[in-house]
């Protein structure tokens, strides 16, 4: 006991010798939640400073839930920094641009016959942009700067290709290819999962990707749909006008069933993280995978020596383009109560200028949102970067689904990989979620 | 004179009180006037809807109910496997017997280690893909290979295996709050025992239990608590849901407010959950003082 | 004592240490698992599953330590849990031998409101609790955290002496009270003592509590210089990819000081009361 209280004494005197209060007037503070970014961010801070005198601080929160929780609690209590980045849905987006913490771009972004505008992808623009008419009841305008783009597809691990005696240059071209290469991959094991567990778990795998996180699931579905009933009959489901029990929708859920039969997917996709699911691709353990363009980073730092290349999901129908998640990988917005507003929109200026952008990708791997700097980064990065045409994101919609029925449909798919539901189950379940909400919105 | 000692009494309780009442009935309150809107958790207007939230909770929200019966499931599987290994363990280590300090200390590693480690440590264990499955090969080994299991993949195995792997993480707890009530039992007690001829077995029934009685009831009533409150270790080892069968209370309450911005629904969810709590503490006081009475 | 006892005590003894020595290899396992991950390099992690890597790589521990204010947070972390710790113990023992010995009006209202508190799970709580620190204009301070944290473990500390004070023989209490004791003195003099092992429990639960906290913290913080050591394990925790063996360095540093805790307290439990108070 007294020595806690001796313990507490000098606690006190500690505390109250430190109690640091920056002048916070000409300095632009940051908030973000990019571990893998923060030193090329700092370096970047530096070179600012020096050129400009104006002081950059780059604060880091993660992980990114918690630092999306802080994000929420500094919006109650108006303590946002200058610059910051909302992680969530379009309506998330809104609601800040709502309650009047985002400053609209669109006059910096026109400036000088759109320079800065046009400087990046369009589709990446597009997810920090709300259209005419947009479903939120936001003034039309562009409200974000992306800082990187990311897409997401597939890989395939090339070596094994050769060992499996394929072409390691063709990926699959067709829905049936791939489930034909399934098919043999699970041949190769002789009789499925391993029932042998004397170390034998070395047994090569099919298929993997982070599907106990549902998003990923969402996005996966979210291209078979594009390419089964194109974009306009998607809306068109989200608007409440065509029914999650459509023999087209029944087609996607379908697809889960396609893989889980040919054997292509990992025993425990669902259970698993994407983390586990990078570390399996890496080391040779798994043909394909399902994954960001932030996996050029990872599978760099995990195995250097992995020869692979990126390809879309290959199509299931000719009907429609096969269309892939695409878009800004991280934005910034600029906070419209800040002191600072002119000296964050400079910096954010000059962070998505071509030398900038070219020195973040090259340090971390990511895709840069300036597209002027495309021909300045590696070929699997270029790569990813192609796919851009084919890309689409949720938040360049301009509407969104319940985030209910998302989840409904998500875990019906789990489901379905598990053998607990069919398609046809699990389309009646999503459909009746779904009018309960409409119904509720109705009201 | 008597209100003197009333305020004396009072002046005990006044630093926990004006603490408690500042920071956790306020916030408390807050939540509460929170449940009755419709809120996403950013915007400055709210909508109240009264006690619709709580209606659609009860009415309209199976998975919310799948969540409560799989931590209910994980909960009777603490508080009868882990707690019970727990007080057998603080029986051993309270007699004299050779290593008890070396057991004492190992016994409270499990609730030391972080949730990150012990989910990778037993995911390698019981897994196949990226693990050894170390279990399945003993099974095999001992020539019993028709039990292996996918213990962490497979559906129906799933809840137990993280109810089990639970119960090992938290037993500790369990083992060190059982020991200190061993502890305060006067040692004079089991020697006047042991001269009137009475055997270990009645020795423990007659003076060690009714003894024990409260302390049991203290340690049930936190692995209620701990065990309906878990999540981080369920995150560890599957990852997420797991398609409903890994989904527990506070995962939907963290899984409402992150992906649909939900926050006044989110609040309900947690006061739902709070009141089940209190009520199933108060049955497990109610059949404790019970037992007392009956012995 | 004859043959036959003998050989019947000499079984059941090995048959606990067994049950004993099995328990403790399952508790032992993951704790040199994380040290000898600590050891290893990101390609061996996954690869080497000995306990004893074959090179050691000791460079994990310099640069964890080395890497981000790994020394500021541990010194935080430190403030924050003694702090919050020495304010529970006193705060709630006071508390709880009042709810169990004192008889004063609304006690029992009190005390249950109290234990009902402790069933709310928080996640809702961090705004509200955000925006009345923002009030008091106790965010970005230790002190406020300190006194949040506090008022979070109050509850369950109050709970468990509560039930041991209860237990209490009420001899222990006359005999000071003839003393000439004051409450003050009884509750100082006897009841704290009495009390020592679940004191020992509410310290060493209240200290890994503190020590691990991290959301709150950082929801709270703005200042770097006031996290805590958690946050130093989130950074080798990357978005994307995690530095493991500098985690497990991290963890390991991180899981001495509460090791050492616990073994400084359970020197107050095993000690037990029988010969500081009755004998």
């Amino acid at each position: 006991m007294k020595f806690l209280g001796t313990l507490f004494t000098v606690c006190l005197i500690l505390i109250s010798g430190c109690s640091p209060k920056i002048d916070s007037s000409k300095v632009v503070t940051v908030w973000h939640w990019m571990t893998d970014r923060e030193p090329a961010f700092k370096e970047l801070a530096k070179r600012y400073e020096a050129k400009t005198g104006i002081k950059v601080n780059f604060e880091l929160y993660a992980p990114s839930d918690a630092y999306s929780q802080k994000v929420r609690s500094a919006v109650q209590g108006a303590n946002l920094p200058d610059i910051f980045g909302i992680l969530g849905e379009k309506r998330d987006f809104s609601s800040f641009v709502k309650a009047g913490f985002v400053l609209d771009l669109t006059p910096y972004m026109l400036e000088n016959n759109a320079k800065w505008k046009n400087s990046f992808f369009v589709k990446a623009l597009a997810v920090n942009e709300f259209t005419d008419g947009n479903s939120y009841g936001v003034k039309t305008g562009i409200y974000g700067v992306p800082v990187d783009i990311m897409t997401i597809q597939m890989v395939y691990n090339k070596s094994l290709f050769k060992q499996l005696g394929l072409n390691p240059n063709h990926p699959p071209q067709t829905f049936d290819e791939l489930l034909e290469i399934g098919r043999k991959i699970s041949a190769t094991n002789r009789g499925g999962p391993a029932k042998d567990y004397g170390g034998k778990a070395a047994n090569l795998q099919g298929f993997v990707s982070g599907w106990s996180e549902l998003w990923m699931i969402d996005c996966f579905a979210s291209n078979y749909a594009f390419n089964i009933m194109g974009k306009d009959k998607i809306i068109a489901t989200i608007k409440g006008q065509v029914p999650y029990t459509d023999p087209d929708w029944i087609k996607v859920l379908s697809i889960f069933r396609q893989m889980r039969e040919s054997g292509i997917l990992i025993e425990g996709l669902v259970t698993m993280i994407n983390k586990t699911a990078e570390q399996l691709f890496a080391n040779g353990k798994a043909v394909f995978a399902f994954n960001g363009s932030w996996c050029v980073n990872v599978y760099q730092r995990m195995n250097p020596e992995l020869d692979y290349a990126a390809f879309l999901p290959p199509k299931t129908s000719d009907s429609y383009p096969m269309s892939i998640w695409g878009g800004a990988g991280s934005s910034f917005v600029v906070n419209a109560r800040s002191k600072n507003k002119q000296e964050a929109v400079n910096f954010l200026k000059w962070l998505t200028e071509l030398n900038q952008q070219a020195y973040l990708s090259r340090v971390t791997n990511n895709l840069p949102a300036n597209r002027e700097c495309l021909d300045k980064v590696p070929p699997i990065l270029a790569q990813f970067s192609r796919a851009m045409d084919n890309a689409t994101h949720p938040n360049a919609w301009g509407v969104s689904e319940f985030p209910i029925v998302i989840e409904a449909f998500d875990k019906g798919v789990q489901a379905i990989i598990l053998r607990e539901k069919t398609p046809e189950q699990v389309a009646f379940e999503v459909q009746k979620v779904k009018e309960r909400e409409l119904f509720k919105k109705r009201q | 004179m008597k209100i003197r000692a009333i305020a004396e009494d009072y002046l005990f309780v006044l630093p926990a009180v004006t603490i408690f009442v500042i920071f956790y009935v306020i916030p408390f309150v807050w939540v509460f006037k929170l449940s009755l809107f419709n809120w996403d958790g950013i915007l400055p207007s709210k909508t109240f809807v009264a006690l619709a939230n709580f209606k659609e909770i009860i009415f309209h929200d199976p998975s919310w109910w799948q969540s409560m019966r799989n931590a209910g499931y994980i909960t009777l599987i603490a508080l009868t496997f882990q707690n019970a290994l727990a007080f057998l363990l603080a029986w051993a280590c309270d007699r004299q017997i050779r290593l008890k300090h070396f057991y004492r200390a190992v016994f409270f590693i499990p609730p030391i280690l972080s949730e990150i480690v012990v989910g990778m440590v037993w995911r390698f264990i019981v897994n196949d893909v990226d693990g050894a499955n170390m279990v399945n090969r003993a099974l095999v080994t001992m020539g019993m290979g028709q039990f292996a299991h996918s213990w962490l993949n497979d559906p129906k195995f799933v809840l137990t295996t993280v109810a089990i792997i639970h119960s090992w993480k938290g037993f500790g707890w369990g083992f060190l709050i059982f020991l200190a009530g061993l502890q305060t039992i006067p040692r004079e007690f089991y020697e006047a025992a042991r001269v009137d001829g009475v055997n270990a077995w009645q020795s423990f029934k007659n003076i060690t239990m009714p003894l024990m009685m409260p302390v049991i009831m203290l340690v049930a009533i936190l692995t209620v608590l701990g065990t309906m409150q878990a999540f981080a270790l369920i995150l560890g080892l599957v990852g997420g849901e797991f398609a409903g069968h890994t989904s527990v209370p506070v995962l939907r309450i963290l899984a409402v407010m992150r992906d649909s911005s939900r926050f006044g629904y989110a609040c309900a969810m947690g006061i739902n959950l709070g009141i089940i709590l209190v009520a199933v503490s108060f049955v497990i006081n109610m059949l404790a003082r019970r037992a007392r009475n009956w012995a | 004592m004859s043959i036959y006892h003998k050989a019947k005590k000499t079984t059941i003894n090995t048959l606990i240490h067994l049950f004993l020595l099995a328990v403790a290899i399952t508790c032992i396992y993951p704790l040199l698992w994380m040290v000898a991950s600590s050891f290893k390099t990101q390609e061996t992690i996954f690869s080497d599953i000995s306990i004893i890597p074959r090179h050691l790589h000791f460079e994990n521990y310099y640069l964890a330590v080395s890497n981000s204010d790994f020394g500021r947070y541990f010194l935080n972390s430190t403030i924050y849990t003694v702090s919050v710790v020495f304010g529970i113990v006193v705060v709630s023992s006071m508390a709880a031998y009042a709810f169990s010995r004192l008889r004063f009006p609304g006690r029992n209202i009190l005390f249950i409101i109290f234990i009902a508190a402790m069933m709310i799970p928080m996640p809702g709580g961090f705004v509200p609790l955000y925006v009345l620190l923002n009030k008091l204009h106790l965010r970005d301070t230790a002190f406020g955290y300190i006194l949040a944290m506090i008022s979070m473990g109050l509850a369950t500390s109050i709970f468990i002496l509560k039930t041991f004070f209860d237990k209490m023989p009420k001899e222990l209490e006359d005999a000071a009270r003839i003393d000439g004791c004051s409450k003050l003195g009884i509750w100082w003099h006897v009841a704290i003592p009495f009390a020592k092992p679940a004191l020992a429990v509410v310290v060493v639960f209240n200290a890994l509590n503190v020590w691990n906290e991290y959301v709150l913290a950082l929801i709270i913080f703005d200042s770097k210089n006031l996290m805590p050591l958690q946050r130093a394990l989130m950074m080798f925790r990357g978005e994307f990819l995690t530095n493991y063996p500098l985690l497990m360095a991290g963890l390991t540093i991180t899981a001495l000081p509460i090791i050492i805790v616990y073994i400084f307290m359970q020197k107050y439990i095993v000690k037990g009361v029988a010969s500081s108070v009755l004998g």
